[in-house]
């Protein structure tokens, strides 16, 4: 339902939705973050929105904005860039949030921009070269895309945010 | 079609209340007491059941509930004897009934050999009262003048005396589930019978309805029982059907008989009331005749007219269609907030009407919120009422003398708060019960009564549901849960706690105190589940055990969860509602009136009392705030424990209804946030916990500002306000 809606709302801004020929092929939505461009699985967008002033929560990691009223439900709002270490983004009205399911759950993640739409086969997903522990935490990263001569990020949303969302909420329910 | 749909979902609705009702009777039945209204409940509650049942084909369960009628039959009579064996088959005959209602409402079949051993010991305690069963065939029995027990020959010698009956039933009477054969062996429990069988009425096969009754009997019973005895037999028949009863002079039971069998059956009520001298009850319900007797056909029919007489003042609502009423008040209390904060802006005096008329509709939205609430406020006993089920049954387990005792059970809360009760409390009586009782023998010793009592109670505190669960068992063995939890590395070996931390830690995830590992409790996945739930809910757990004497559970939840009355704060950009529940009064404190206490915290002089200062915005990392009390504001507050404190903030904006939203649903649980809302410009505002809070703060979360500034005021300028 909103599967379709989305694709229309993003295949307007590029016009250039690729048909899915291969079974193989899975389609990601592609967004940038300063120079970087990444990318999720399209099956796990609900909707692309404008931004809309968050409300601030308290006591938490700078990469949590806060929260929305989505259609009269509470969402999390997370800053991608701050949560790869770039600094709290700059909102402007050209800032748009991606947002996901991740099971039950909703989430937006802040992005500068929507980029593409691609159709990506499994073979053509490269995995994240090993890094030295610290360095980059790959484990919410599902591999390396090159689309043509760009390197698209690909992440795994329900990770991306778990020590965040209450998905493992055993050690903070133990500190009140 | 759909209308039958519609009834078996009535029945369903109806036969849970009445499982329940079983269940309530049969719990308070113990051996040698024996009260005839409670037992009379349960076989109502089970008889009605399979009524029902029968109408709508559920053999299965027909069958199971005869059975289980049977025995409470035999028990309302006197014949079997209460004992703890029984009520425990009848408890778990209960429990079948509950099981094969679910399988009937699901359309499935329970598997085979379902419930046989209960249906076996059911039958035994029926075999142990009815010694000669009455065989079915012969009610049956073609013939008019067949007497089935030839025992005859009524006598008065030994005080029992003679009766006749006539029993027509209403031709539909097996429609409504009722069966003639069941009566006619109950009548001939009570003693000597010959059972006739009038079959004049039955008309040539081609008219025959094979779903219609046509037959009617005479009975002559010799019984020691009285008319009223019969007449309960009847009961949940006597106001379709014609029963008509007469004791007759012990020499003449065969005249009696042969005249009422000669008559046709509509002129036998009114010859007979004339023919049989001492005693005529008819009541038939149908017929205008019985106007002339109100007062019999009333009191006959009591259960009937009772359940009628409650259909005028209530009705059966499906629960969806109050959840989506519960929803469009939420979204109306929005809406209305939404207009009301736009109208704010418009010039001053120049739209008074539309003004005056606004405040009304924010009064009606008001008293319509709390109408729909109250709709789906229920009382906890709903909930207490569960528990002397588990309390008997864990006395049984782990050997233990138990009581419980209740109040408090009429005090309303929300549905779904009554709902999500259920777990909490079930786990905090286990947790009572196993691990705060003592055996009966270590109980004896300590001097303390062999029987251990758990103490349930419920009640309204400032806007929230407060419910306790207290033992007089040994209260929390502190050393052993200091023990266990440096052993499990929850506290660092050598750290000290104060009385009131240790007690806390048992709702830490994995803690468990228990030896051995109990099928109870103790597996250690219990308390902290319960604090959890608890939370989750908008509510706290508290335990405050004396060593000894026993241990208390203080559970406190809001009253709905669903709106709440709040005032809106602003601190920096950011604005909060604080529930109108937990606030006093706010004001602007002079210098004079602030105090650092110690370097470690503010108070502020109010109204005779020394109160702390909690910074919001330090708390909350909120930057931008007004940082000195005396130029925002301080609201005074309390928890529903009695704890005060002065919350700083910048501004109060104004009252306001607020729909609760969870933030858990999407996000998680944040400390001092009780929930979210969303306010009329449709931005999202947290609902702060007034008792987070005070927890946060006493954590060191806030600094003393005061302090701070009395460090830089020994510098000679003075504090400018």
């Amino acid at each position: 339902m909103s599967k379709s809606a989305s694709l229309a709302t993003v295949g307007s801004i590029r016009g250039d939705v690729v048909a899915t020929a291969n079974s193989n092929e899975e389609q990601y939505v592609t967004f940038t973050v300063g120079n970087e461009e990444y990318g999720v699985n399209i099956l796990s967008v609900r909707e692309i929105r404008g931004w809309t002033p968050e409300s601030r929560l308290p006591n938490l990691p700078d990469y949590v904005r806060g929260v929305i009223n989505l259609r009269g439900i509470i969402i999390p709002i997370f800053d991608l860039r701050a949560r790869f270490g770039g600094g709290i983004t700059e909102v402007t009205k050209r800032h748009v949030v991606v947002v996901v399911q991740v099971g039950e759950r909703t989430r937006g993640i802040l992005v500068d921009a929507i980029s593409d739409i691609l159709a990506i086969s499994q073979d053509q997903i490269k995995p994240p070269p090993t890094m030295e522990s610290g360095l980059v935490e790959s484990q919410y990263l599902s591999g390396l895309f090159t689309a043509e001569n760009r390197m698209v990020t690909l992440l795994d949303v329900a990770r991306l945010f778990a020590i965040e969302t209450g998905d493992d909420e055993h050690q903070s329910g133990a500190a009140d | 079609m759909e209308d039958l749909q519609q009834f078996k979902q009535t029945y369903f609705e109806e036969s849970g209340e009445f499982l329940g009702v079983a269940e309530t009777g049969l719990l308070r039945l113990t051996p040698g007491n024996a009260d005839m209204e409670e037992i009379n409940a349960i076989f109502r509650a089970v008889h009605s059941i399979k009524g029902g049942g029968g109408a709508f084909g559920f053999s299965d369960l027909v069958a199971f509930a005869h059975e289980f009628e049977t025995v409470m039959d035999g028990v309302r009579n006197g014949t079997i004897a209460i004992t703890d064996e029984l009520v425990d088959t009848l408890i778990r005959s209960n429990d079948v009934l509950g099981q094969l209602l679910a399988h009937a409402r699901d359309g499935t079949r329970p598997p085979a050999g379902f419930a046989g051993q209960i249906v076996a010991s059911l039958k035994n305690f029926a075999a142990s009262a009815i010694q000669e069963d009455a065989d079915v065939e012969e009610l049956y029995a073609p013939s008019p003048a067949v007497t089935a027990a030839a025992t005859g020959g009524a006598t008065a010698a030994d005080g029992r005396r003679t009766y006749s009956v006539r029993f027509r039933p209403k031709a539909d009477l097996l429609l409504t589930g009722n069966d003639p054969t069941f009566m006619l062996r109950a009548l001939k429990a009570l003693g000597d019978a010959e059972i006739e069988c009038d079959i004049g009425g039955l008309p040539t096969l081609a008219h025959l309805e094979p779903e219609l009754i046509y037959l009617q009997w005479l009975v002559t019973v010799t019984t020691a029982k009285n008319t009223s005895d019969i007449q309960d037999i009847f009961e949940f028949v006597s106001d379709e059907s014609l029963v008509e009863i007469a004791e007759h002079s012990a020499e003449s039971p065969a005249s009696a008989a042969s005249k009422a069998e000669a008559k046709p059956p509509a002129a036998a009520a009114a010859s007979k009331a004339g023919a049989a001298p001492p005693a005529v009850y008819a009541t038939e319900a149908a017929a205008s005749a019985t106007a002339a007797k109100p007062t019999a056909g009333r009191s006959s029919a009591q259960s009937e007219g009772g359940h009628a007489n409650l259909g005028n003042h209530t009705i059966r609502v499906d629960l969806d269609k109050i959840d989506r009423l519960v929803n469009m008040v939420g979204e109306m209390v929005i809406t209305q907030a939404m207009v009301a904060e736009h109208v704010r802006d418009l010039p001053q005096g120049e739209f008074q009407e539309l003004l005056e008329g606004l405040e009304q509709l924010a009064q009606h939205t008001r008293e319509l919120r709390e109408s729909v609430m109250s709709i789906r406020a229920q009382p906890v006993g709903s909930v207490f009422s569960r528990m002397p089920r588990l309390v008997r049954e864990l006395a049984t387990a782990t050997g233990k003398d138990v009581s419980l005792v209740t109040s408090g059970e009429n005090t309303e809360v929300d549905k779904t708060v009554v709902e999500n009760l259920v777990d909490p409390l079930t786990h905090m009586i286990r947790n009572s019960i196993d691990h705060g009782l003592e055996s009966p023998d270590t109980r004896e010793a300590t001097g303390k009564p062999r029987t251990g009592t758990v103490h349930l109670s419920a009640a309204h505190r400032s806007g929230r549901i407060v419910i306790e669960v207290a033992d007089d068992g040994k209260g929390i063995d502190r050393p052993r849960v200091m023990q266990k939890a440096v052993e499990k590395g929850l506290v660092q070996a050598g750290a000290t706690l104060s009385d009131e931390e240790i007690d806390n830690l048992i709702f830490l995830p994995g803690f468990s105190t228990a030896d051995k590992i109990s099928n109870i409790s103790g597996r250690g996945v219990g308390m902290d589940v319960v604090r959890r739930n608890i939370t989750s809910l908008g509510g706290r757990i508290g335990v405050y055990s004396t060593p000894g004497q026993g241990s208390r559970f203080i559970l406190s939840l809001p009253l709905t969860l669903a709106v709440l009355d709040g005032m809106v704060i602003s601190v920096g950009a950011e604005r909060f509602v604080l529930p109108l529940t937990n606030i006093i009064e706010s004001l602007r404190p002079k210098i004079a009136d602030l105090h650092g206490l110690v370097n470690k915290c503010d108070v502020m002089m109010a109204r005779g009392e020394y109160i702390r200062l909690v910074y919001l915005h330090a708390l909350f990392g909120i930057p931008g705030a007004i940082t000195d009390a005396t130029k925002g504001l301080v609201v005074l507050v309390e928890t529903e424990d009695g704890g005060r404190l002065g919350l700083v903030v910048d501004e109060v904006l104004g009252q306001q209804q607020v729909v609760i939203k969870s933030l858990e649903s999407n996000y998680r649980r944040l400390d001092g946030v009780a929930a979210a809302t969303i306010l009329g410009d449709g931005r999202v505002a947290l609902i702060l916990d007034v008792a987070g809070l005070q927890e946060m703060s006493q954590h060191g979360g806030s600094a003393s500002s005061v302090a701070q500034r009395q460090v830089t005021a020994a510098s000679p300028q003075p504090h400018v306000m």
